[in-house]
């Protein structure tokens, strides 16, 4: 870690922070200490008895949308336990949007607007993101494609396929990211299986597919977006599904987060998204670990 | 027993019954989905290498690895046979599995054994040995040629290239660790 990397990094955090303050969001801070994460089948919090450090801010986050807010961001740590390799920390840093009365296309919207003012403020020299061997520009036409186009064109095969081999995210790491990785400008893979969707809202009149997005720049996944499911009985059901297949593979069940289940059928219809902020000084800086932009990994501590 | 958490570079488990050593490690985890650690493991034995990518959940068996230091007895044909002074146990390696350590082994070496379980899959020399010159041209003192090495051989029939002012006979320091010659002993 270089005394660059750590200025490039407040120079991007703070041109966040200006993004929103313009566009009317209040900057909350939620507990970071919490009784219950959503339960996800693949992510695990970090307990710290008798509750467990959030993995993502999303369910207080939510609970503000209930509470009549309408444009909300924060920027905070979460932890998940065990993920540790040259593109995550246990502990890293997330930024969270959202808005309410708006669908995921209104976040696509933000993040190409984000991008790019983040790289006229920052990366005065050349406004590009680099990762790997790949210079992506923000400033052209991003890439829009749907998932189901994306298994079809690169692997010849669908996710429901994969899902039910078993082997979608062998494919997505091994065969779409390596794919995605050479694009020189960011993309948008849209409309995920309702199968990889614990939270987000199906698609009105396809009920097979979720209004989720996640956005790639050279490969490496920066952001995941969704329109909010608001429904509290289907989330219920999604998050004990969950915890039936986290049982199934011999993990622990996680506590289900009551308060926000109560309030859940509040919530207008909204949008949110997270950003991994992490990532985000990795592709300005050029970086090829996460290591690179933080002031300390684990291991230093 | 280790589990996916335990893999990083460095690290030696059994698989398939051989030691491998983990040569590279990447821990990726696409968005929401479940965690791959991709390997990649050098097999300590032949020394290929393997890519193999396991999910969470998975386990390994470490590798039963131990050093142990022991004399180097004698050669017969390509079987080098090696003692524990202390327990007088007896291990035979083949000249393949010894690669260039055959070059400096003299009876009476200690060296230390590496054992996977009772076979003998390797050993770490010494870092400078010492070995007398069988063979090498005279040196031709006004020789202008500009030449300032020359071949030598040594007892274990290894050929090193040396000063031209070694003569057969003397006793030479070898650095294993690249097999070329470093002083010459005196005296």
């Amino acid at each position: 870690m270089n005394g660059d990397a750590l200025w490039l990094r407040a120079r991007i955090i703070r041109a966040i922070r200006g993004f929103f303050w313009d566009r009317g969001f209040l900057e909350v801070e939620t507990p970071l200490l919490i009784p219950a994460n959503a339960p996800e089948e693949y992510i695990d919090p970090i307990p710290t008895l008798p509750w467990q450090l959030q993995t993502s801010p999303e369910l207080c986050m939510k609970r503000l949308l209930c509470r009549g807010h309408k444009r909300l961001f924060q920027i905070s740590h979460c932890w998940r336990a065990e993920e540790r390799g040259q593109k995550h920390l246990s502990e890293f840093t997330m930024l969270e949007w959202y808005r309410a009365d708006s669908d995921y296309n209104a976040l696509v919207t933000d993040c190409e607007e984000l991008l790019r003012q983040v790289a006229t403020a920052c990366l005065s020299d050349a406004p590009v993101y680099r990762y790997n061997r790949t210079i992506v520009d923000p400033f052209v036409p991003w890439a829009k494609i749907s998932v189901q186009e994306t298994f079809l064109r690169f692997s010849n095969t669908t996710a429901w396929d994969c899902l039910e081999k078993g082997i979608y995210e062998e494919i997505l790491t091994e065969v779409i990211e390596p794919a995605l990785a050479v694009f020189p400008v960011p993309v948008i893979l849209y409309d995920y299986p309702a199968e990889l969707a614990a939270l987000s809202r199906l698609k009105p009149g396809q009920p097979e597919l979720a209004e989720r997005f996640e956005l790639y720049l050279a490969g490496l996944e920066l952001a995941n977006g969704f329109s909010e499911l608001n429904d509290a009985a289907e989330q219920r059901k999604r998050f004990e599904e969950a915890n039936r297949s986290r049982v199934k593979d011999g993990r622990c069940a996680l506590p289900l987060p009551e308060r926000f289940l109560d309030e859940l059928d509040e919530m207008p219809p909204s949008a949110g998204i997270a950003m991994g902020i992490d990532r985000l000084v990795m592709l300005a800086a050029g970086a090829e670990s996460i290591d690179e932009v933080v002031a300390f990994t684990p291991e230093q501590l | 027993m280790y589990t996916v958490a335990d893999l990083k570079k460095g690290l030696k488990i059994t698989l398939d019954g051989d030691p491998y050593l983990v040569v590279a490690f990447d821990f990726v985890k696409p968005g929401k989905g479940q965690a791959l650690y991709r390997t990649k493991m050098r097999n300590m034995i032949n020394g290929t290498l393997l890519d193999r990518t396991y999910r969470s959940g998975e386990t390994f068996e470490p590798a039963n690895l131990e050093d142990r230091q022991m004399e180097y007895l004698y050669k017969e044909g390509t079987h080098y046979t090696f003692m524990d002074q202390a327990t007088y146990e007896q291990v035979v390696m083949e000249e393949e599995t010894l690669g260039d350590a055959k070059n400096f082994l003299l009876e009476n070496l200690k060296v230390d054994v590496m054992l996977f379980g009772e076979k003998a899959i390797g050993v770490s020399l010494p870092n400078f040995v010492n070995l007398r010159v069988t063979a090498t041209e005279q040196w031709a003192k006004g020789d202008t040629s500009g030449n300032d090495s020359k071949p030598a051989t040594v007892e274990t029939g290894y050929v090193l290239r040396v000063p031209p002012f070694i003569e057969e006979g003397e006793l030479i320091v070898i650095d294993t660790r690249n097999g070329e010659y470093s002083t010459r002993v005196k005296g």
